[in-house]
């Protein structure tokens, strides 16, 4: 591999492999967390709801940052998956982890599958546009069903959700909750990471690039996407699951627009085209939003604050907080194979 | 039988008819040129026969199928190839993942999840790169080589999975002579496995490497057949060669 440094980005003579580097910082910050937070279980209660944020917003990314398809509706497969958990264990009274979890999992597959047929396995190719908005719409006609449907709390939601348990055991709030959540982002973390890194992750690159170009190759551009559209909320459904059983409730808001964008922003801030890029976006605002919001002089319009650092993130730091430490060149990475012993590569 | 057979196609664009009633083939193992005046419909024939648009009338035929309404990515599996007119590398990717994204089109979606081809397509991948004189610059950018590289690098993709026809529009485009001559150089081999359609503005390259030749004006054919006759055409000389 050559020494080349994309100009700009991570500067000449900059080490080329920060990513791995910024992985295990995160990684051995997020196993830390609940014991560095032990005397203060609100803040373990907070950094289990960013893990379980940055599960949805890797599945925003799988769709937005690694193939290109911009969805406005993300929510949708987190929050439907979590109503069917919620109302299992409220009607069926189950909700046994190695149940309900795979449950949540394949609603997200199965809904989203759907959403990918009708979307991107059309005729003719999609515009971005029509994905943007036939996932927009989705997920505001779900907000809007559910607000009035009386069977799953209309506009109160679902409240009370049943304990998620394993075996005799049952997770409440804090730090088994916590590493439950951890276990469950380290497992989607890998797998996507396996999944971008392999030879169809390649071609994800190639579809993001110039998706006709891939087509002239002999690709089904269109079936990969809906593939990877599906995974994605497949992803969704679990954090959704997990979500409501960490919050005990499970409301309208949940699979509407506004939880659809936050996931588009966690990419953007944290900084798109890598996976960890999501985690820390997450992480940043929900923890801004946090501080901001317990700040007497600033807590009435705190959400207009975080909205102008967000703008100028986006503004002025298109490839995000990751792009100010890793370069363009190792975002993307190299997929080429190579003896054992040579120069090893890959992002 | 003709490996392409283009039939009576026509093509429109609202009120323009952009091609009509072109008729044109291609045999197997031969260079065919398709030569013509700005504007007279070349291009649009070839993005007609690869599937970047559907003809409006008539029919196309390769390799024994009617391809007309066609997928791109159907008649790529089938053994078409393009290479665009405007260079289409991908230029955040190295010039070797390039040329194995190309090689890799025909391989099962579960094939490339567990990168089960990987290993087995690097001598692939050298040796198309070395052919074509990008082994040194494997490991850069697509987006960093000249145009001339740009140009063999998207050729060299177009022939990874050893199509049996190749349509080039315009390869020579913004090349200097020298990058051209290497560029006949390097088409002349494939000869033996693949037939090449190709559109092109420079005449002296194609009179050395083609050897038929159809002439499009305002989107109908005005002469078709070996290079020498077609050239010798009175018509031709007329309409285009002046």
């Amino acid at each position: 591999m050559s020494g080349v440094v994309m100009a700009g980005v991570a500067g000449p003579g900059r080490p080329r492999r920060l990513l791995p580097v910024v992985e295990i910082v995160v990684l051995v910050a997020m196993v830390a967390a609940p014991f560095v937070l032990s005397g203060r279980p609100e803040l373990v209660t907070l950094a289990t709801n960013i893990l379980i944020l940055s599960i949805l917003a890797i599945s925003f990314e799988l769709c937005w940052g690694y193939s290109g398809i911009m969805t406005f509706g993300q929510a949708l497969f987190f929050g439907v998956p979590a109503y069917v958990i919620a109302l299992v264990g409220r009607d069926l009274e189950f909700s046994h982890i190695w149940g309900t979890l795979p449950l949540a999992m394949a609603v997200g597959l199965l809904l989203s599958s759907l959403f990918a047929a009708f979307l991107l396995l059309g005729r003719k190719t999609p515009t971005p546009i029509f994905i943007a908005l036939g996932t927009l719409t989705g997920s505001y006609a779900a907000e809007r069903l559910v607000s009035g449907w009386q069977y799953v709390g209309a506009g109160n939601g679902l409240s009370s959700i049943k304990l998620l348990q394993a075996g005799e055991y049952e997770f409440v709030e804090g730090t088994a909750f916590f590493f439950l959540a951890f276990g469950c982002l380290a497992a989607v973390y890998i797998g996507c990471r396996f999944l971008t890194r392999s030879q169809f992750g390649l071609v994800l690159a190639g579809i993001r690039q110039n998706e006709e170009r891939l087509a002239f190759f002999g690709y089904r551009v269109q079936l990969y996407k809906a593939i990877v559209f599906s995974l994605a909320g497949m992803i969704a459904g679990l954090a959704g699951a997990l979500y409501s059983y960490h919050q005990g409730f499970i409301g309208p808001g949940n699979m509407g627009p506004g939880l659809s964008t936050m996931a588009v922003i966690y990419c953007l801030f944290g900084g798109a085209g890598t996976l960890i890029g999501p985690v820390i976006g997450t992480t940043a605002i929900e923890a801004l939003s946090y501080v901001l919001a317990d700040i007497d002089l600033v807590k009435r319009f705190w959400p207009v604050i975080l909205g102008l650092v967000l703008l100028l993130v986006v503004a002025f730091q298109p490839s995000g907080l990751l792009g100010l430490v890793v370069s363009a060149r190792e975002r993307i990475g190299s997929y080429r194979w190579r003896p054992r012993g040579g120069n090893p590569t890959g992002g | 039988m003709a490996l392409l057979d283009v039939s009576g196609v026509g093509k429109t664009f609202g009120a323009l008819r952009a091609l009509d009633g072109v008729n044109l083939q291609v045999q197997q193992g031969s260079f065919h040129g398709l030569i013509g005046p700005n504007g007279s419909g070349k291009s649009t024939l070839l993005k007609a026969i690869a599937g970047a648009h559907f003809a409006s009338s008539g029919s196309i035929t390769f390799a024994g199928r009617n391809i007309t309404t066609a997928p791109p990515h159907e008649r790529a599996r089938h053994g078409m190839s393009l290479k665009f007119q405007i260079t289409a590398v991908l230029p955040e990717l190295s010039v070797y993942d390039n040329v194995l994204l190309a090689l890799q089109a025909g391989q099962a979606v579960w094939s490339l999840a567990r990168s089960a081809t990987r290993r087995a397509a690097h001598p692939d991948v050298m040796r198309s790169l070395e052919r074509f004189r990008l082994a040194g610059r494997a490991d850069d950018l697509a987006g960093e080589l000249s145009h001339g590289e740009q140009q063999w690098l998207e050729i060299a993709m177009a022939l990874a999975r050893a199509p049996k026809l190749l349509l080039l529009d315009e390869p020579t485009a913004g090349m200097s002579p020298q990058e051209r001559r290497a560029t006949g150089e390097l088409l002349a081999p494939i000869r033996q496995s693949c037939a090449l359609l190709i559109v092109e503005h420079d005449l002296d390259f194609i009179k050395d490497i083609c050897d038929t030749l159809t002439v499009l004006d305002q989107g109908q054919v005005v002469a078709s057949g070996p290079t020498q006759q077609v050239q010798d055409d009175e018509r031709v000389r007329e309409a285009y060669l002046g």
